[in-house]
């Protein structure tokens, strides 16, 4: 009796240990990317948070110098250039890209013959990279070769088109690139939503006599909410992590003229060795994304609950 | 998006239809004029574009911008031209799109078929993570990838890419399985099939189109990257793009607009070609990834 117990027990153990394993294995698999996702995502995020209270230059260090950072950084003129532009840029790339791909989208939904190659042309921009659009419109744009240039040359001799050199205007030249690149992708999803809306709709507002005008401003728009709101949050949080168009296509220049808190955020830790301000304006950057994306996050999570997924 | 069936019940005059046209044609020539500029200089040769004729199409056609471009432009330092940064991009692009797709697809198959206590909350941290502005990891980043010995190679790179592309191929997979029959699954594993049995002969049989959405959004974004390239990388690893900025804003000697263009087409081309040959999936993934769910 007390062999064959012995020999049960080491059986029964490994038994409910495999069983355990495979009750394990699933959060087990998906350990090392929740693992690096915390640590890579969340741990350097307070990092760097941590490195905004200290008076880090070249290299992180640990005193801690409370709020100077931030005092330093609201009190930097760069700074305040930065988020100006961000407002101008941002803003108008936000409502120029709504309404060329709203326009484009609506456009397009009038059963257009040929729609299946423009739509691709719209929106292939989309796949290039920021670099690529920005040395296209660099060149395109500098008044010695480009635009000016071009119309020059069919005659009108006084045409002047110096906006990417003019300190004043260059911000609107990343505003032309920026909205080339997106406003396709925008009218995709406009396109997607207008197609989702149900004709019967439409005809009966059409039976009881609105315009075509007034079909599209009082039922069709409307409708339109969610793909706004998508739209909208794709595009803000886009312009405030803009950087790579900058590089490529003024540097941030001339001057300090199309600064933008990304630049400044890597100028300031990499190239000035200020890595404190650095990265309180990495925090900054960090707040102003969330405050678009967390609550459009929480709403998406909580009405796909209330719809009983 | 949806394939076309419009069957919009607004009726248009033939006036407006004509102008509606004109308009969409203005648009495709907006959007690809730059595109259209590019080509047509990197075949010129430097006096013809300086003379005034950017629109105009190539009087005496060179392929000299592009073997100059690619074999022997001045990048930064040394005169290689493009193409060692072409492979470095390919050596970095390959290795992190298959990464981030194998642990996507199996953090979306844990994440709906085999659930957790908390297993909303693991998502919505992994989907928060893709919104991030990369300033914010910048410089703990760089501190790591030179503690471990990665600073500047190609595996380091692999590894940011793998690390920051997790959040969007989980939240691709996990919304693709999520709408995968369950019932499948509790049949199998009431036959006794085990869980990495019921992901090989279950699901990834039938994951084709959303492995292809993943990939072609990787692909996109890791070779299109300048951030962390520019970064991470140095002489040995830094991508095409980081070399073509290098490229074109340097300051020194004659700016070579033709072979500036004729790299820009290089850096483009493979995003590009993707995109011909697979739009359909590519739009998905935008959108995907745009809109949650």
């Amino acid at each position: 009796m007390s062999i064959t117990q012995t020999e049960t027990v080491p059986i029964v153990t490994t038994a409910t240990a495999r069983e355990r394993l495979q009750g394990w294995l699933p959060r087990l698999v998906l350990a090392p990317s929740f693992a690096a996702v915390l640590l890579f995502v969340y741990g350097f995020i307070l990092f760097t948070f941590y490195l905004s209270f200290t008076n880090s230059k070249i290299l992180p260090n640990f005193t801690f110098v409370g709020l100077q950072n931030y005092e330093k950084l609201f009190a930097a003129p760069n700074w305040w250039t930065a988020l100006s532009n961000l407002a101008i840029f941002g803003g108008l790339y936000i409502v120029i890209c709504t309404i060329v791909g709203l326009g484009l989208a609506i456009l397009l939904d009038q059963k257009i013959r040929g729609e299946g190659l423009l739509r691709p042309i719209y929106l292939y921009p989309m796949a290039l990279s920021f670099i690529v659009t920005g040395t296209a419109w660099k060149w395109f744009l500098d008044p010695g070769i480009g635009v000016e240039t071009i119309v020059r040359s069919w005659g009108f001799e006084t045409f002047t088109f110096d906006w990417i050199k003019n300190n004043d205007m260059a911000i609107y030249t990343v505003v032309i690139a920026a909205v080339w690149q997106s406003s396709g992708f925008v009218m995709a999803m406009f396109l997607a939503g207008l197609r989702g809306i149900d004709n019967e709709i439409l005809k009966a507002a059409q039976i009881d006599g609105a315009s075509n005008f007034q079909l599209y401003r009082r039922i069709v728009i409307p409708l339109l909410k969610p793909a706004f709101l998508s739209a909208f949050v794709v595009l803000a949080h886009l312009a405030i992590k803009s950087y790579d168009l900058v590089v490529a296509l003024t540097n941030g220049g001339p001057g300090r003229a199309t600064e933008l808190p990304a630049t400044f955020m890597y100028s300031y830790t990499f190239t000035r060795n200020q890595m404190g301000i650095g990265a309180s304006s990495a925090v900054i950057m960090l707040v102003m994304i969330a405050s678009v994306i967390v609550p459009y996050i929480y709403a998406e999570v909580k009405g796909g609950q209330s719809n009983g997924r | 998006m949806a394939v076309s069936s419009p069957d919009t019940a607004v009726r248009t005059g033939r006036v407006t239809r004509a102008l509606i046209y004109a308009l969409l044609i203005v648009f495709a020539v907006y959007y690809l004029l730059p595109f259209y500029v590019m080509v047509v200089n990197s075949f010129k040769p430097l006096d013809e574009i300086r003379g005034g004729a950017m629109l105009a199409l190539p009087k005496l056609f060179t392929v000299e911008p592009w073997l100059t471009a690619w074999n022997s432009a001045q990048i930064g330092v040394s005169p290689t031209g493009l193409s060692p940064y072409f492979i470095n991009s390919i050596l970095m692009v390959v290795p992190a799109v298959a990464l981030s797709t194998v642990f996507g697809a199996i953090n979306g198959y844990v994440l709906t078929k085999w659930r957790f206590p908390g297993h909303d909350i693991v998502f919505g941290m992994m989907l928060l993570a893709c919104f991030i502005p990369f300033q914010i990891v910048l410089i703990p980043m760089a501190r790591i990838l030179g503690l471990v010995g990665l600073a500047g190679s190609t595996p380091g790179l692999v590894m940011v890419h793998v690390v920051y592309g997790i959040g969007f191929t989980t939240l691709f997979f996990r919304n693709y399985y999520e709408a995968f029959p369950t019932e499948l699954v509790k049949a199998a594993q009431i036959d006794g099939a085990s869980f990495w049995q019921i992901f090989f002969r279950i699901l990834l049989p039938s994951s084709g189109p959303i492995i292809v959405v993943t990939v072609i959004w990787q692909f996109t974004n890791v070779w299109n990257d300048f951030l962390f390239g520019a970064s991470f990388g140095d002489f040995d690893s830094m991508p095409m793009t980081v070399a073509l900025n290098n490229l074109v804003s340097s300051s020194t000697g004659v700016k070579e607009y033709n072979v500036h263009f004729a790299g820009a087409i290089m850096a483009a081309l493979p995003t590009l070609v993707v995109y011909i040959v697979s739009g359909r999936y590519f739009v998905r993934g935008l959108m995907a990834g745009a809109v949650k769910g």
